[in-house]
């Protein structure tokens, strides 16, 4: 928020940046989904994106990806400008959405070897790179299985997976563990350190605020705005609060917006 | 780059991400057994029901019979029709005017009409007239009828002849009722085609694309860097032979179990169908850029496509009894196109010139209706 009365310092030239935002907007007619956000996300960063439904998450994400251009403002992910040059994006990142996204009537290996494909990986990486993943997250056993016959968490872990098969700098995670039992959130996350320390930068929403506080930094979006960015301590300093729940709650209360 | 390399790589493109999605749509659709079994089933099940409606098997149809004359010749002619297995006489007609509701009232197959004075005419004159009137509502059973019935008349010539050695002619005029253009089930088989296309690559195919937006697969791949057109058209091509490969099975079936003969160039009908199945294809395409829900999907192309063309290809009802308002509506149905095409080439067996006009039009169709749903992916897509 200061940065903006600082008008030298562009968030656009910060150099360890990967996800670099200013002004982002998007608007559906009269209506701002995403209102003029401006924010840096660094290399290697667990950044949690938080906000209650209808804030603009999957929006702003959205631009993010690629999948959907700005009304206005600027942004670079891995680099490149996401409006103009979203096929270089979409090569630099993973996106793991909302709802689970592999195909329940397709092989484990299957699907691997599809989105792996997709990505432009040399067929006989992609066989011994499927073996390690799977061993790694312990379904070596279930490399035949219809994705459809497992289990909930399992198949979580292996979106995850898929997202990350690639080894993008970015990966983005839309509420990836919503529906997941305690024992398979908490599994999740060190999957997600682990990539983290392998480099990939984490963009992670979630409506879970223990999750929050696994972040390195959190944003909080109200009615399209960023209105909180720092680290789940300071927020909690800053709003003199014990957890990030209360921050949340603190600034959710302002909202406008009715949820939907 | 030079432009051999830029060449190359989009081929490696193609090969890992167009080849790969098209194994993926191969795997939905063969792990879908129920799904493949309707695809490959409804098709073989109607026309083994059409072959076994059709029946040229005649026996003990009944017969009225309107006789002003009453002699010896018509008596004769009246107990030889109803000596014969075929026939059982089982009305006398008291009036010209009980003709007409004859039909209406029972299973009457036939109604036989003396002319007036018949015997007196015959044996002064050499000449006589009698009508058969025919039920052709079933126009094989109709013919049969209507043969058996002439040579019943034949016979009783023949044996005149033998008796009295002089020649005689009965001059038999048969009339068909209720389908004076003797359209007989074979007719069904190029509407049977149009309608099956519409099924497996309109629904199908909008039902495919639709069901990976809903499922939240397409956006993945749309965040990936899978060109949106190989995804779409992928999913195209699975639906394409599969639909070649029902052709060929109709096509199989109509001549070895309903003994349609194939008069037409072989080549030429399937270059045709191929261009129908290419529009089919377009069409659900156009389906999955402008709905949602696989639901209504499925009701946009059965509302939209299959009532349509069953109604007012010329499957059910031929376009040339319509009224010039649905005529004029049935000239945008490309399977009514597609079904006189396929008349023409199966049927009639005429050259590939006689349906240049239907071959044109649906050529036209296929190409604006993929210009649109293309335009329509692009702006969806973003």
């Amino acid at each position: 928020m200061q940065k903006k009365n600082n008008p030298p310092f562009s968030i656009l030239n910060s150099p360890f940046s990967i996800i670099k935002v200013e002004n982002l907007t998007k608007r559906f007619g009269t209506f701002a989904a995403v209102d003029r956000i401006t924010f840096s996300v660094g290399k290697g960063e667990i950044f949690g994106f938080l906000g209650a439904n209808g804030a603009g998450k999957t929006t702003a994400i959205r631009m993010l990806c690629g999948l959907s251009k700005p009304t206005s403002g600027e942004g670079f992910v891995a680099g490149y400008n996401i409006e103009k040059q979203s096929e270089m994006v979409k090569k630099n990142i993973g996106y793991m959405s909302q709802k689970f996204s592999l195909y329940e009537d397709l092989k484990v290996w299957e699907n691997i070897r599809l989105f792996a494909g997709i990505y432009g990986l040399d067929g006989k990486l992609i066989s011994r790179k499927t073996d390690e993943t799977l061993k790694k997250i312990g379904l070596m056993n279930e490399k035949n299985t219809l994705v459809k016959e497992l289990p909930l968490g399992w198949k979580q872990k292996l979106a995850f997976s898929v997202a990350i098969f690639h080894e993008p700098k970015i990966v983005f995670l839309d509420e990836p563990t919503g529906g997941v039992d305690p024992i398979t959130r908490r599994q999740f996350w060190e999957m997600i350190y682990e990539a983290a320390e392998k480099g990939i930068t984490i963009f992670v929403t979630t409506h879970y605020m223990d999750e929050a506080e696994y972040c390195n930094r959190v944003s909080i979006m109200v009615d399209g705005r960023i209105d909180a960015l720092d680290t789940p301590k300071q927020l909690k300093a800053q709003f003199q609060v014990e957890s990030m729940d209360e921050v949340f709650r603190q600034l959710a209360r302002n909202a406008k917006r009715v949820e939907n | 780059m030079s432009k051999k390399t830029i060449l190359n790589s989009q081929l490696s493109t193609l090969n890992s991400q167009f080849f790969a999605f098209v194994r993926k749509e191969f795997y939905h659709i063969f792990r879908d057994m129920r799904t493949m079994l309707v695809i490959i089933g409804i098709p073989v099940f109607q026309i083994l029901i059409i072959g076994f409606a059709i029946s040229t098997e005649v026996k003990n149809v009944e017969v009225a019979v309107y006789d002003p004359s009453n002699d010896e010749a018509t008596n004769r002619i009246i107990n030889q029709l109803d000596a014969s297995e075929y026939f059982n006489v089982v009305r006398r007609l008291k009036s010209a005017n009980d003709v007409d509701n004859e039909f209406q009232k029972g299973k009457t197959g036939l109604i036989v009409i003396f002319s007036e004075d018949f015997g007196k005419s015959l044996y002064h004159t050499g000449d006589a007239a009698i009508q058969l009137l025919v039920d052709a509502s079933d126009p094989n059973q109709g013919m049969t009828i209507s043969s058996y019935a002439s040579s019943v008349i034949a016979g009783y010539q023949q044996e005149l002849l033998q008796e009295t050695n002089v020649p005689v002619r009965i001059n038999p005029e048969v009339r068909m009722l209720y389908n004076p253009e003797m359209r007989s089930a074979y007719n069904f088989v190029p509407g049977l085609m149009g309608l099956i296309f519409m099924l497996v690559c309109a629904m199908m195919t909008s039902v495919a694309i639709v069901r990976e937006k809903e499922t939240g697969t397409m956006e993945v791949l749309l965040a990936s860097p899978a060109k949106p057109i190989y995804i779409v058209v992928s999913k195209l091509v699975p639906y394409f032979i599969i639909s070649w490969i029902i052709f060929i099975l109709i096509l199989l079936l109509s001549v070895f179990v309903l003994e349609v003969p194939i008069t037409g160039s072989l080549v030429w009908l399937n270059v045709f169908t191929l261009i129908f199945i290419v529009v089919a294809l377009s069409l659900g395409l156009l389906i999955s850029t402008v709905v949602k829900t696989q639901v209504a999907a499925i009701l946009a192309s059965g509302m939209g496509l299959i009532m349509p063309v069953m109604i007012l290809s010329g499957y059910v009802f031929p376009v040339e009894s319509m009224p010039p308002v649905l005529q004029w509506i049935s000239g945008i149905i490309p399977a009514r196109w597609f079904n006189e095409g396929a008349k023409k080439l199966i049927i009639e067996g005429v050259p590939v010139r006689s349906v240049l006009k239907e071959m044109m039009i649906l050529l036209g169709m296929a190409i604006g209706i993929i210009t649109v749903s293309l335009r329509n992916i692009k702006t969806r897509l973003e």
